[in-house]
């Protein structure tokens, strides 16, 4: 019962990183910088969207298998869950992406640097995912490798491109790498869930991962001529959030909210 | 040989239905017309990104949010198709995209209007998509190779489009009493605007007599607008919903329905730049083109960087 609990936590905090993001990069949809990224980034956003329904398709079927531990939990209306009860009808405390996908847009810096962070922390986690005991969870990470390792090499160049282009783009980068690189320690701080999991097998242990995520981040800092940064803030896994969150959440549940139980 | 031999052999060409290519001699005013005609058509793709784009962090579902984004990327490759093929006229994308900015360029008038509730995704869907594909489906054959190219791939989406948009009005119209109430008011608020799409009535439409020979234009403005309103009229039945033209009447006679008079003074005062969007949409292009500035730049400056560290190698 325990481990089910922790596998749906899992889930979930896996699909609201995805879904988080995605709708973040959506934000960006018609007012690129040019043209091809517009389309490029709207196309990561749609990936990560993506993901996230599969994520949560698997969330809601485990939930619906549980029997009602929670009468009074939000998510047990009597009805089943679905994908999008589980995106439009929880508040930001039961959300569990991390900090780092919930961060404003900024400008295209601070967008293609969050995106290289957590592209290249979500290419090295699905890696270990797909050779998972969860078979679902499995399955998922191997797909959604593919999509990852392109989004990881157009962060990067972005990255670099940026890093190196002009003194401006420059100090951009590097005022970017001072808002969000206290965010990443998070990524690798496993919460109670993964950490249950993680022993099963069932969730990838992160400790390993950092290193590989940290010498990956190095080397292309080191094109980029960036430097690192400091600081560390924490607390999205187990639904302390940012006060961003709460104004993503009220405008993408707006509809869901303001006219409950509608097909749409 | 002259220039009246020259016109000569290009008149052949089109009349005989072969088409014409960039590298072909083609008339000035040929040129220009398609010029003016492509960019039109691109930037209308692009703004047309916006009213749409308003509503994706506010879709309903996962679903509806995935195939928005999907359908607004398609309008953001639909741009790129057609600035691509303006470009073989001899114009850059950065001269039609500041034609654009500083009003010189026109777009499509219908986005200036604004997208209020969810139902006007599925209102643009069905009936600004609709409309583009009727007028757009005979470009498909215009004279010019590369336009009529860029066409084909477009048309397939926006049929696509058409459909989905279809599909959101129809889940509304079968929802909850609000549900339906955006419906109607959607359709209420982009009827008169669509019907508007297909330009001014024919006897005041200036250039479409020279387009026609050209074959850049198949159909006049009122045929098309005629069998828009013939479908519309129809579809709208399966929606359980009224398109807002109390003379809006089957004519046994004419095999057609009868509408009422189109508003031309407001249609001649949103091209004027007097819509109630025209000024936030445009602001929204120049703000995109500004902030992007110096991701340009700094693009350039590094793809420079590494040309030189090749060459020096
Ligand atoms: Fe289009
Ligand atoms: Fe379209």
């Amino acid at each position: 019962m325990q481990t089910r609990q922790a596998l749906i936590d899992y889930t979930l905090h896996l699909a609201d990183n995805a879904l988080i993001l995605g709708h973040r990069n959506s934000e960006w949809t018609g007012h690129g910088p040019i043209l091809e990224q517009d389309i490029a980034l709207s196309n990561i956003a749609l990936d990560l969207i993506g993901q996230a329904r599969l994520f949560y398709q698997y969330a809601a079927l485990l939930i619906n298998k549980t029997p009602a531990a929670d009468p009074t939990s939000p998510l047990n209306h009597g009805t089943a869950v679905t994908e999008d009860s589980l995106a439009y009808l929880r508040d930001a405390w039961d959300f569990k992406n991390c900090l780092l996908c919930e961060q404003t847009n900024g400008d295209w810096g601070k967008t293609v640097l969050r995106q290289f962070y957590f592209s290249a922390y979500q290419f090295y986690l699905y890696g270990e995912m797909q050779k998972g005991k969860d078979a679902t969870l499995a399955a998922i990470a191997e797909k959604a490798l593919k999509e990852v390792t392109y989004h990881l090499r157009w962060s990067s160049e972005w990255v670099i491109r940026l890093g190196d282009g002009t003194a401006e783009s420059h100090a951009r980068m590097e005022k970017a790498v001072g808002e969000l690189s206290r965010l990443t320690a998070e990524l690798f701080l496993p919460a109670q869930y993964e950490r249950s999991l993680a022993e099963a097998g069932l969730a990838v242990d992160l400790l390993p991962l950092r290193s590989r995520w940290e010498q990956r981040v190095r080397e292309v800092f080191e094109m980029a001529t960036l430097s690192g940064g400091a600081g560390m803030l924490t607390g999205g896994k187990e639904g302390r959030h940012t006060e961003h969150l709460g104004y993503l959440l009220a405008e993408m549940q707006f509809l869901q909210r303001a006219y409950p139980g509608c097909e749409w | 040989m002259s220039v009246q031999e020259l016109e000569k052999i290009f008149q052949d060409r089109i009349d005989s239905e072969i088409r014409i290519e960039p590298r072909d001699w083609m008339p000035d005013a040929y040129r220009k017309t398609l010029i003016r005609q492509i960019s039109q058509h691109a930037h209308s793709e692009i703004v047309g990104m916006l009213p749409e784009a308003n509503w994706i962090t506010r879709a309903p579902s996962l679903r509806r949010k995935a195939t928005l984004i999907a359908k607004v990327q398609d309008e953001a490759g639909h741009g790129l198709y057609l600035y691509s093929a303006a470009e073989t006229l001899n114009i850059s994308r950065e001269e039609m995209i500041a034609q654009l900015h500083s009003g010189k360029a026109k777009y499509s008038s219908i986005f200036n209007y604004p997208t209020l509730t969810w139902a006007d995704m599925g209102a643009i869907g069905w009936l600004v998509d609709g409309a583009a594909i009727m007028n757009q489906v005979p470009l498909c054959r215009a004279s010019y190779g590369p336009y009529a190219r860029a066409m084909v791939r477009i048309c397939k989406e926006e049929s696509f489009h058409q459909r989905q948009g279809f599909e959101i009005l129809l889940t509304l119209s079968r929802g909850s009493a609000d549900q339906r109430r955006m419906c109607q008011d959607a359709i209420n608020r982009w009827w008169w605007p669509s019907v508007m799409m297909f330009g001014p009535n024919d006897e005041s439409s200036p250039h479409s007599a020279q387009s026609m020979a050209w074959k850049i234009k198949r159909f006049s403005n009122d045929e098309l607008r005629q069998r828009f309103v013939d479908i519309c009229a129809e579809q709208v039945k399966l929606l359980g919903m009224t398109l807002p033209d109390p003379e809006l009447s089957w004519n046994e006679e004419k095999q057609h329905y009868d509408f009422g008079a189109i508003d031309w003074d407001e249609f001649w005062n949103v091209v004027n730049g007097n819509g109630p969007c025209n000024k936030e949409r445009l602001a929204a292009r120049v703000q995109a083109h500004e902030d992007g500035a110096w991701v340009r730049e700094a693009a350039l400056a590094y793809a420079g960087k590494k040309r030189q560290e090749k060459d020096a190698a």
